[in-house]
């Protein structure tokens, strides 16, 4: 299926696009900017659940538990540091480092679990863990703050963007530049041997042990690998809002990322790009086409959101049965389409 | 060929970026002056409210009430010639997303301030946000003290009487009436009731609760909350919960055979709501004797003109039906706002709407003092009591103000009602 | 004092576990039918509550609400069935999770839509007083109308399966589709009906046990369900008598935890019994079953 692309184009084209959607920063307004950042903090966690559950075959409903694990982290860190009174790229680098670190190390302790159950137990056990994740900030309100969540000290903006938009302009950069390095190191990984791997355990167990394959230690990795880059974009949201509150990464959040995941193109890096885009575009153009309509408050407020999650859903199911390579998959076929008119001598690709 | 592929693919992803540019530029709400959300003709702000949620029921019909306010005023000119527009939008009492609602509203809409934020959890999520951005953060729906730091938070100002001043004062209270009372609590696991406890400990001592339960608004089974508070034998239980979890409170209670005496805060204290929305036929049998506070006119006050005037604005601009707790909560929500924007002068801005509140030209509808200077960002500073009798919530005894530790009866008596309740720079 | 307060928390885990082992009981012949474990089946018993919230109201009278529960959650189990898992390649377990979870989302869409996102308290046919002749035990009539429903509808499941043409042939179909339909069984048709029977019988528990709560509101059985999959899970999902006893143990078990370690805790506790039945005993305590694959 996948065409191997020269690493070289892969690499001008990541750094073309990074430049160009930092440029874009310049000129959007700060809630855009601030939209842009929630793509590229949802894009971390949609990318490593997009590897976990469409290369290695393991479906994790838990993923906006281990999003707030990253929160948490940064929370404590971030907020240990200022009481230090220690400030600048300290406090904007090693917060999210901490992020990572505790979204691993539970992680991992999930995937040791994890590696001994299938399919919709696993998904069952990951819900459980979401569902839980409430239970246990309010148990321990005075560590993680209840229902309120914690207040997060971060780094400001830089002084030559103080003014309107410039937190927001500085909010967007970092989400990116952490979005990006998520993305390259999955890229390398999903190409890797262990990408291999990870495929052969998704598709056979059985094969893939006699193959000499270590399937637990296999699995073990991928859930870990992926929980880190929810860490991430978990970090990126606490630095984002300033805070981390169980409500902001409850049962919602996790099903969000499974159907950007889904939709996009299930396994692809470009469909979590896809998948994160519509996450945050369809529900603000749906507000906006409600508004332009000029419904009753009681009605609007009915299709507010709401709308937006039922056609997510419609769409989520339509692409499982009908286009399972979902966003990405149609490009690609577009794609082809396109290179097949092109040039008559290539012959289009059979499926 | 993987190039040709590549370059749709960047087109694709170059056209969806440029979509988004493209949504950002009718974004900007277009102020005739330099000053956000204000023109010629109108002034636009707004608010987070709990629409949708486990707090919805309780609180939804304020925000309802504020913009009826707003529509009685614009219908009689408005404040200096100017419509006040009142953005209203839902957050879910959920922090998380109080955090993009509030964003939408300042950086989107561009409102000229926030009224009324709703919830000490959802408000508390958007504070620093407001203050670094400088927008009015005018008279905040929750009891906590963190809105009154004028040195840290400049810009925020708080509107509920203190929720440690509702509790030393209902303490008191209960210390003079039941002095031979076990006395116990229930809470919400936040700010809520932490200072409620602190302001209940203050008065009773620091071993004067013989149970102290706390709920989550994530899980409605109290059954083991009520259940514990029955075990310990209490006969006085104070409560720091919201509407829909003091009728959950009540209501399990009575089904465990649990009847103490129940002294609620303001904020979930509200008959009218916790009967149509909650308790319905049971709750005139399950409130008697239901003991709360609060700081405005209450619906059965006799002959109290702002009540009759609230009533009139309720008929004709908020679809009729009974006035209550929350709608006059609202309406003097609206009125406090419309004084401070008539004394923030012709061509009003944010500095100048925050210095007229800081120059006590807001004083409100209510029957206590207003806290507001440039040294205290506090509103309502004291509370009577009401009792439930046969389905009827009514004042009884003294207002009472607290500060400095010490509870003191206030006799100012209330705000007179002038000029068909709308605001004129004085 | 404490004895009594133990007996409580024991009667109240006991009626609240009921309603837990019929949702469980719905999993379970969801799975018995089609190998699929229904994430929608908490919002398909929501929107039958919905439906019979509407027809209370409307008609004044709990017991057509009753049968509209019953009725609308086996008309909604019929169109997801037939309206979209049938069409779910069975080929990647993952993809009937998925497609069931875009079934939940657009169902508290819809019912997000129609109703709002608020809160409609729910009125009951009983008191739920505790009864004064059985003082002590904190029984309420309400109680005993659940345990009775409950009941009844493990009985009917008995009866059904042990000795009804109809049973026989959804076992059949359940155990080996393929043998079965040779054998003149129409298998496709049994998987509906068990969905059918397995939504209108969670739409029923939900009827039950939303009435506790705040109210009902478009995510009032998200926590249901959960512990309808712990149950399902701890009692084997293949087993019935597993589920029933398993609802029955994990109520009294939740309702001790909250009562003696905290309210909040119940899901924490739910987790852990989860992991620990999946790792130590992944069969289920009631399952005859081995290995067990998805």
């Amino acid at each position: 299926m996948t065409g191997i692309m020269s690493s070289r184009t892969t690499v001008i084209i990541g750094v073309v696009g990074l430049i160009a959607v930092i440029g874009l920063t310049f000129v959007l307004e700060p809630f855009r900017n601030y939209q842009l950042a929630t793509i590229a903090a949802y894009l971390c966690a949609v990318a490593g659940l997009t590897m976990l559950t469409g290369v290695n075959g393991q479906l994790s409903l838990g993923h906006a538990a281990l999003m707030a694990c990253g929160a948490y982290c940064y929370a404590f860190t971030a907020n240990g540091l200022a009481e230090q009174e220690i400030e600048g790229p300290v406090l904007l680098i090693v917060p999210i480092i901490a992020a990572v670190v505790g979204a691993t190390v539970l992680g991992l302790v999930i995937g040791l679990a994890a590696a001994r159950l299938h399919g919709p137990y696993l998904a069952g056990v990951t819900l459980a863990f979401v569902i839980a994740l409430p239970a246990v900030t309010s148990r321990f309100s005075d560590v993680f703050g209840g229902d309120q969540g914690l207040w997060i000290t971060v780094e400001r903006r830089p002084e030559f963007l103080a003014g309107r938009g410039g937190t927001e302009m500085f909010q967007a950069w970092v989400a990116i530049a952490c979005a990006a390095v998520v993305v390259v190191l999955l890229r390398n990984l999903m190409r890797s041997n262990f990408g291999r791997q990870m495929r052969a355990v998704r598709d056979n167990e059985v094969a893939a042990a006699l193959a000499g394959i270590n399937v637990a230690r296999t699995k073990v990795i991928a859930f870990t690998v992926s929980s880190a880059a929810a860490g991430i974009g978990g970090a990126v949201m606490a630095f984002m809002t300033q805070s981390a509150s169980p409500g902001a990464f409850n049962l919602f959040i996790s099903l969000f990322l499974l159907m950007a995941a889904v939709i996009g193109g299930i396994g692809t890096l470009y469909g979590a790009l896809w998948g994160s885009i519509l996450l945050v575009v369809l529900p603000d153009v749906i507000g906006s086409i409600t508004r332009g309509l000029s419904l009753s408050p009681e009605v609007a407020q009915r299709l507010d959101g709401n709308l937006a999650v039922g056609l997510f859903g419609a769409v989520m199911v339509l692409v499982v049965i009908v286009a399972p390579f979902g966003i990405q998959g149609l490009v690609r076929k577009a794609g082809h389409q396109i290179r097949s008119r092109g040039s008559l001598q290539s012959a289009p690709h059979p499926k | 060929m993987t190039l040709r592929r590549n370059r749709a693919l960047a087109i694709v992803g170059a056209a969806s970026v440029f979509a988004l540019a493209a949504c950002s530029t009718n974004g900007g709400g277009g102020a005739a002056e330099d000053v956000p959300g204000v023109t010629e003709d109108t002034v636009t702000i707004g608010t987070h409210q709990p629409l949708t949620g486990p707090a919805a029921a309780g609180f939804a019909s304020i925000s309802a009430a504020t913009s009826a306010y707003f529509d009685y005023i614009n219908d009689n000119g408005g404040i200096n010639g100017r419509q006040i527009e009142f953005i209203v939008k839902d957050d879910g009492y959920n922090p998380a997303n109080t955090q993009t609602v509030v964003r939408e509203l300042v950086l989107e809409d561009d409102v000229f301030a926030i009224l009324g934020g709703l919830g000490t959890p959802t408000h508390s999520a958007v504070l620093d946000f407001l203050n670094e951005n400088e927008v009015p953060d005018l008279f905040v729906s929750g009891g906590s003290p963190t809105w009154d730091q004028p040195e840290e938070y400049p810009w925020t100002f708080g509107y509920n009487s203190e929720y440690t001043s509702e509790a030393a004062i209902l303490a008191n209270y209960a210390q003079e009436e039941f002095p031979d009372g076990t006395y116990c609590m229930f809470g919400q696991d936040d700010d809520f009731g932490d200072d409620f406890e602190a302001g209940l400990l203050e008065i009773l001592g620091d071993d004067g609760l013989a149970a102290s339960e706390r709920y989550s608004v994530a899980n409605q089974d109290v059954t083991a909350q009520i259940s514990a508070l029955k075990a310990a034998g209490c006969d006085v239980v104070f409560l720091a919960s919201i509407n829909g979890f003091t009728a959950l409170a009540v209501g399990t209670a009575a089904q465990l055979g649990l009847f103490p005496q129940w002294m609620s805060s303001s904020s979930g204290g509200d008959y009218g709501t916790l009967e149509t929305d909650y308790l319905q036929e049971n709750a005139p049998l399950l409130l008697e004797n239901f003991i709360s506070t609060f700081y405005l006119s209450l619906e059965t006050n006799e002959n109290d003109p702002w009540v009759e005037h609230f009533q009139m604005v309720q008929d004709e601009y908020n679809g009729g039906g009974e006035l209550g707790g929350n709608e006059i909560f609202g309406m003097n929500m609206a009125y406090m706002f419309a004084e401070a924007l008539a004394a923030a002068g012709e061509n009003p801005t944010r500095e100048s709407l925050v210095e007229a509140v800081e120059s006590g030209a807001v004083d409100g509808t209510g029957i206590v003092p207003l806290g507001y200077s440039p040294e205290d960002h506090t509103g309502n500073l004291g509370v009577r009591l009401s009792q439930v009798k046969s389905g009827v919530q009514a004042y009884f005894g003294d207002t009472y103000i607290y500060q400095d530790g010490e509870v003191s009866v206030y006799d100012g008596g209330a705000v007179p009602f002038e000029n068909e309740g709308i605001p004129t720079a004085e | 004092m404490e004895l009594e307060r133990f007996i409580f928390l024991t009667v109240d885990g006991l009626a609240r576990g009921a309603v837990y082992a019929a949702f469980a009981l719905s999993l379970v012949l969801i799975w018995r039918a089609a190998r699929i474990v229904n994430f929608s089946q908490g919002a398909i018993a929501m929107a039958a509550t919905y439906i019979a919230f509407v027809v209370t109201s409307m008609t004044g009278n709990y017991w057509l609400g009753l049968v509209a529960a019953l009725l609308g959650g086996a008309a909604i189990g019929l169109i997801v069935e037939r309206g979209v898992m049938r069409f779910v390649s069975p080929v990647n377990p993952l993809n009937s999770v998925i497609a069931a979870l875009g079934v939940l989302l657009v169902i508290q869409a819809v019912v997000g839509m129609l109703f709002g996102n608020g809160y409609y308290p729910m009125a009951v046919p009983f008191s739920q007083e505790p009864l004064p002749w059985l003082a002590g035990l904190s029984i309420s009539a309400y109680d005993l109308f659940v345990f009775v429903c409950v009941a009844f509808v493990v009985l009917g499941l008995a009866v059904l399966f042990g000795k009804t043409n109809v049973g026989l042939r959804m076992r059949a179909a359940a155990f080996s589709p393929e043998l079965a339909r040779l054998l003149g069984v129409r298998s496709t048709r049994m998987i509906t009906l068990g969905w059918m029977l397995a939504s209108a019988i969670s739409g029923l528990a939900a009827l039950l046990v939303i009435p506790t709560e705040l109210g009902l509101n478009p995510h009032a059985t998200d926590l249901v369900f959960v512990y309808a999959f712990t149950i399902a899970v701890v009692g084997g999902l293949d087993s019935a008598p597993g589920a029933v006893i398993g609802g029955l143990v994990v109520g009294v078990l939740l309702s001790w935890v909250s009562g003696y370690l905290g309210a909040t805790l119940s899901p924490v506790a739910v987790l852990v019994l989860l992991l620990a039945v999946l790792l130590i005993k992944p069969g289920g305590i009631f399952s005859v079953t081995k290995e067990r694959t998805a």
